[in-house]
């Protein structure tokens, strides 16, 4: 068994403010170093108009290669309209 | 919480046996094989799982005994909407790995737990615990008709 998954916080906000136009990317590394816990704060305007459901799909399509290898994976999709009336 | 009958296992309902001797070798073989194709034996078996009660869940662990956060999340949120544990099953992914690797494949939705509502996929933990605060789940699950009368 590997000791971490290779999995980084900078990979993933990297390769979801390319592909995703993500405005905003928060990952909280939760693992303590194994890389096996995130936790994430997207915001995107291409989530605009989709269900909660699709913008999960479209967050797993873009991390196809990473999620499978992180434990616990806890995306937070909101569209720039919504991430700013949260009040942040 | 969800009683004893609640919980169904994968492996009765799913193939004949005579399969199990030939992909018992398949699974000493490492994990690097997440890309192989779902077979249609799998595929089938899960078709049956997923139609098997109107609320499915797939999980790791059984309701009674969660064997990871996530999925005692999903399990605590059901039993909170007030799901009828009759209209309710959950298969445990970690007793089958042919289940857990293809439910993945199956849903195109790379984690466990995953609910399933009529046969529709609903969701992972996430998205059940957001539809939870904001109502959605409450209003799905009494569309369906799957909660346990309130005078009961």
């Amino acid at each position: 068994m590997a000791d971490t998954s290779g999995v980084t916080a900078e990979l993933l906000q990297k390769k979801l403010e390319d592909e995703l136009e993500a405005k905003t990317v928060k990952i909280e590394d939760l693992s303590g170093g194994c890389g096996q816990a995130f936790q994430a704060v997207i915001v995107s305007d291409k989530f605009a108009g989709k269900t909660l459901l699709a913008r999960h799909r479209l967050v797993n399509a873009v991390l196809k290669e990473e999620i499978p290898k992180i434990h616990a994976w806890t995306p937070k999709c909101y569209t720039t309209e919504q991430y700013e009336a949260l009040g942040e | 919480m969800f009683s004893r009958t609640a919980f169904s296992a994968f492996r009765p309902i799913s193939r004949p046996s005579a399969l199990n001797a030939v992909r018992a070798p398949a699974f000493t073989l490492p994990s690097v094989l997440h890309a192989r194709l779902l077979s249609s034996e799998t595929k089938a078996a899960i078709d049956k799982a997923v139609a098997s009660a109107p609320v499915v869940l797939f999980m790791k662990g059984t309701p009674e005994t969660p064997q990871c956060g996530f999925s005692r999340a999903s399990i605590q949120i059901l039993g909170l909407q007030g799901v009828d544990p009759k209209k309710f099953v959950a298969f445990n992914v970690l007793e089958d790995p042919e289940l857990r690797q293809g439910v993945k494949e199956y849903s195109d939705w790379p984690t466990i737990p995953q609910l399933y509502l009529d046969k529709e996929f609903v969701g992972g933990c996430d998205i059940l615990m957001s539809m939870h605060q904001n109502g959605e789940l409450a209003k799905m699950l009494e569309e369906k008709g799957v909660l346990v009368a309130a005078d009961q």
